[in-house]
């Protein structure tokens, strides 16, 4: 296979590195595979997860053969080049819908798995791997195995949540959830401060089967954490206007518009989005119906504008996501709120989930209680040490950050968060034990220090 | 399009996009290719995207013997083609192939010799049906004989002017024959490449394979723009050409 050597990044655009990349066309290709290597999807994850600074990155993306496609239980495989807009495309025509999905439908099964990623049904569904039926994983002795949660399950789960560490992730089998149509019943419930978020968030009456509240972390004061808490469920044909029930599953997709480069950095700034904050929550405050929406506008607002990154201007952003237990959530989040006020820090966009129990990859990110997450744009080094000192808020309240949005924790903080690291590392050393699989992040965390 | 398309070289990037591009129509598939396990993974992806009919059968191009053989059985289980697609290509080693006359005639053999070889068994069929399609996958390096890779160049240039003549001989019988010439295309046979630019993907390449069905032209180049810059690259006097790098 050739190689190109390349700059390239996560979706924060930070860091850049220099990498060895090669492309394989088929599944035959993935043999013989130089060690020090990642796999890498669409680079959808944030930070360093698939970046491996002068190492090897494999692009799976090629790797996209849909294998099998069940349509009447709903179960789908897949190489794991095949992205979640792919099973869109296959899967909604026919009634079906993925079980979990993440914000956006750029991304590859392999990714999905490697980051064991959530989406607004968290509480009711758990994570990609909790609706994962088996895969096959290609090791670093270039054996094809397949796991489940019943065949090698202490693999499956080490993989699920593993960044791709553990070998490269070649098949992933999934199951679908069945709709009826491609709409969803979307309502809005503005609350006024943190308390009212928190309080919508856990209220049954409110409560759907996927809910979001999106926080105004500009406001302050009083209205500290206001925000508008969006729960929605896939419309029923009764629920659907009489226009819609003639082709209830297919839907339209509006044109992407794209931002063809970088906007300048003062574009976006601190005044524009208090103002755009403060009219989007009275705008979205005045709406008390159910609104029937596609599913694309609904769990997929950022795919519209292609390249959403580039608006950021060339110092990019940070995301910071973490999750915090239940009984300690609230108090977290606005000892963090308060702090990022304190340092002038201002965050663009963020959003609060409610997160059910954790499930079982070891290394998994989410855990029973509530999850924030904050998109930051850099515009000084001194973003690094506040965002240090969010570390430590997040520790203090027996929370821990998402490893897919993570571009600069330290491996110290990491390790005091993720408390299953020692049982995942016996597994890592079991299956990879000359440590063929590495990025730039696992080094970054000392993921495997210690082996 | 009645019968299915058959597209020899089916498992390459730009043959399988242009599979897809087939598929979106409704039209079946009947793909060759010589990796089979490759064939059936692609062949299945192709049912669950497009819902289409689609068979596939190995085929190695090197098996002169065999090409026969291979078409019978083509043609007997899917009764009539509505047209081919050649989509085998090999770039080879240049630097090698200038030294070693085996990897020099590999070149010629995969992108040439094989390719007239099983060609003029689906030209006679489709003339005997007096309808349907040949597409060849040619290249723009058979443009000119250039020193960085005459070889294959050679043996593109041959091959468009094999399917230029095949065009004349079935015009009368009714049988459509276009030459498709693309520029880089983003595939594993450039990938890492230096010097590359206007780099098209797979996708384009595939979709404009496939509209070329609705237009009239008998020559392609994929994009529209390569048609202009070999314009150039081959008006450049021969005394002034041999003396570049390019």
């Amino acid at each position: 296979m050739n190689t190109l050597t390349t700059k390239i990044s996560g979706w924060g655009r930070f860091p850049e590195q220099i990498c060895n990349l090669s492309r394989p066309e088929k599944y035959t290709n993935l043999q013989a595979l130089p060690a020090n290597t990642i796999p890498r999807g669409l680079g959808r994850s944030y930070g360093d997860a698939a970046l491996n600074e002068k190492g090897s990155v494999l692009l799976m993306e090629r790797l996209n053969r849909f294998l099998q496609f069940d349509s009447e239980n709903g179960i789908i495989r897949g190489e794991a080049g095949v992205t979640m807009a792919d099973i869109l495309k296959v899967a909604v025509p026919e009634g079906w819908f993925p079980a979990v999905t993440p914000g956006t439908k750029h991304v590859t099964l392999g990714g999905c798995v490697a980051a064991d990623v959530h989406g607004k049904n968290h509480h009711r569904d758990g994570s990609f791997g909790d609706r994962m039926k088996s895969l096959e994983l290609i090791t670093a002795s270039g054996e094809r195995i397949g796991c489940s949660a019943s065949e090698r399950p202490e693999i499956f789960w080490a993989t699920i949540g593993g960044m791709g560490l553990t070998g490269i992730i070649g098949e992933v089998e999934t199951s679908l959830r069945r709709i009826e149509t491609a709409y969803i019943a979307v309502r809005h419930y503005p609350a006024s401060n943190l308390e009212a978020v928190f309080h919508s968030l856990s209220d049954d009456a409110v409560d759907d089967y996927y809910s979001v509240a999106w926080l105004d972390v500009m406001a302050k004061g009083a209205h500290l954490g206001r925000g508008i808490t969006i729960c929605g469920h896939h419309a029923t044909m009764n629920e659907l206007p009489v226009d819609l029930r003639q082709s209830p599953l297919s839907v339209t997709l509006a044109p992407k518009k794209n931002i063809p480069v970088d906007l300048p950095c003062w574009l976006l700034n601190n005044q524009g989005m208090r103002l755009f904050n403060t009219v989007y929550f009275h705008r979205l405050s005045s709406e008390q119906e159910t609104i029937i929406v596609d599913y694309d506008r609904f769990f997929y607002p950022l795919d519209r504008l292609d390249h959403w990154n580039r608006l950021y201007g060339k110092r990019g952003f940070m995301q910071y996501q973490c999750v915090l237990p239940e009984n300690k959530a609230i108090e977290g989040v606005r000892e963090l709120l308060e702090y990022m006020h304190k340092k002038d820090c201002p965050s663009y966009l963020a959003v609060l989930k409610r997160f059910g129990a954790a499930g079982k990859g070891m290394l998994s990110f989410p855990t029973q209680g509530f999850t924030l997450a904050l998109d930051i744009p850099v515009y000084s080094t001194t973003l690094l040490p506040i965002l240090d000192a969010m570390d430590q808020i997040v520790l203090r309240h027996d929370g821990r950050v998402y490893l897919a949005k993570d571009a600069r924790m330290s491996g110290t903080v990491f390790q005091q968060m993720y408390s299953n690291l020692p049982a995942w590392q016996l597994i890592k050393k079991e299956i990879d034990p000359e440590n063929r699989f590495t990025s730039s992040l696992s080094r970054r965390l000392r993921m495997t220090e210690a082996l | 399009m009645k019968g299915p398309v058959l597209i020899l070289g089916a498992t390459s990037a730009i043959a399988r996009k242009t599979a897809f591009a087939f598929a979106a129509r409704g039209c079946s598939l009947y793909l060759a290719a010589r990796d089979e396990e490759e064939l059936a993974r692609i062949s299945k992806d192709i049912i669950i995207r497009y819902g289409v009919s689609v068979r596939h059968a190995g085929f190695e191009i090197d098996d002169i013997d065999g090409h026969k053989s291979f078409f019978s059985s083509v043609v007997n289980e899917t009764g009539n083609l509505s047209g081919v697609l050649f989509a085998i290509g090999e770039l080879g080693n240049h630097d090698l192939a200038t030294r070693d006359f085996n990897e020099a005639g590999k070149i010629i053999h995969r992108n040439l010799t094989g390719a007239i070889s099983i060609l003029s068994l689906c030209a006679d069929h489709l003339a005997q049906s007096g309808q349907g399609f040949i597409i060849g996958i040619g290249s723009v390096a058979g443009d000119r004989g250039r020193q960085s890779n005459f070889l294959y160049g050679t043996a593109k240039g041959g091959f468009s002017l094999y399917l230029q003549g095949l065009r004349n001989h079935l015009h009368p019988k009714g049988v459509r024959v276009i030459t498709i010439k693309p520029g880089f295309v983003d595939t594993a046979m450039t990938y890492g490449m230096k010097g590359l630019f206007l780099v098209a993907s797979p996708d384009y390449v595939g979709n404009r394979i496939v509209k070329a069905l609705d237009k009239s032209a008998d020559i392609l180049y994929i994009p529209w723009f390569w048609r202009y810059i070999m314009l150039i690259i081959r008006s450049i006097p021969e005394p002034l050409f041999k003396r570049l790098k390019l």
